[in-house]
């Protein structure tokens, strides 16, 4: 639980997003859904944000497991996914509305699909 | 799926298998916490499909609100590292488990990750029940649900009975309180599954 593994990440956490401090829509959280639009990433743009865009080349990710996989920060994805999707070149979607998560229905298919687990 | 991953931590090249599943839909978390070497990483590993991947988290001092990034290096801070893990279920629905230290001064790390969770597996080790007064707090504070589950080391003490175990934590009558092996997939998942069914049946009552 401590320390770092895995090396230096390429970029600086508080270099990445250019000095951005806070996302620019408060929607965004760790199990948001990020996937890439499909349009075409202008030239211009800047690296941190290319990075995250190329690993959505290759589907869908969470802001989490896109932090893991840049070795950024989830505080500094929340702001390049943010920027990301202002640009329109990535979509996100929330996880469950919280609500939900008190859902039976829910519920029941994460213990049904917990017991399948097993049999396997 | 994550067989095929690279040995390394780094995957930042393509990321093989990380990626989410077409038929992703619902996306869940339960937290795995527990104090420091209790086996949260270890039982995450036993049943995610990929291999767990961690995020390094920045913690600050507390006294300082930091709504500011740009200000983040000038100020006092520790990086600790979160695991987590992942399984995919049948019906579309992708369950995340985060391995979560349960220290007091991981509090505000902890309020972030614990939001809309479903609830909370709490890890003791009987070699040093003490240790697990912290996240115990923790997590009631939070008002997460939970279940208790004392990871099974060799040199466990045996001769503690459920009941000694419960008032040594001081738990309710109404939480759930099982043994398992961490190493072991099955174990893990009865473990796991012990925490839904409590959810399932001591859902708040707005929501029965």
């Amino acid at each position: 639980m401590t320390g770092r593994r895995g090396g230096r990440p390429l970029v600086p956490a508080y270099l990445s997003t250019g000095g951005v401090a806070r996302p620019s829509r408060a929607h965004l959280e760790r199990l948001s859904v990020l996937t890439g639009s499909g349009e075409p990433a202008p030239a211009d743009l800047p690296a941190a944000q290319a990075a995250l865009l190329e690993e959505l080349e290759h589907g869908s990710l969470t802001v989490v497991e896109a932090a893991a996989l840049l070795r950024l920060p989830v505080s500094a994805v929340l702001v390049l996914a943010a920027d990301l999707i202002d640009r329109d070149l990535v979509l996100a979607r929330a996880p469950i509305p919280p609500a939900r998560r008190f859902d039976p229905d829910l519920l029941k298919r994460v213990a049904d699909g917990l017991r399948d687990l097993k049999h396997r | 799926m994550a067989s095929a991953t690279s040995s390394t931590v780094d995957t930042t090249a393509g990321g093989g298998g990380v990626h989410l599943p077409d038929t992703a839909r619902d996306l869940v978390k339960i937290l795995v916490t527990g104090p420091f070497g209790v086996g949260k990483t270890t039982l995450i590993g036993s049943v995610s499909e990929i291999r767990p991947l961690h995020t390094e988290e920045q913690l600050t001092e507390a006294s300082a609100q930091v709504d500011d990034l740009a200000g983040v290096r000038d100020k006092s801070t520790t990086t600790v590292a979160i695991d987590f893990g992942r399984i995919s279920l049948p019906g579309g629905v992708v369950l995340y488990l985060f391995g979560t230290p349960g220290q007091e001064r991981f509090r505000s790390l902890w309020d972030d990750i614990a939001h809309g969770a479903l609830g909370a597996l709490v890890l003791v080790d009987a070699r040093r029940i003490d240790a697990s007064f912290d996240v115990l707090g923790l997590v009631e504070e939070s008002g997460l649900p939970y279940a208790v589950a004392f990871n099974t080391f060799p040199d466990a003490p045996r001769h503690h009975t459920p009941e000694q175990l419960r008032a040594a934590l001081d738990l309710e009558p109404t939480t759930p309180m099982v043994t398992c092996d961490a190493r072991e997939a099955d174990s893990s998942i009865d473990s796991l599954l012990t925490l839904v069914q409590h959810l399932i049946d001591h859902r708040p009552a707005e929501h029965r």
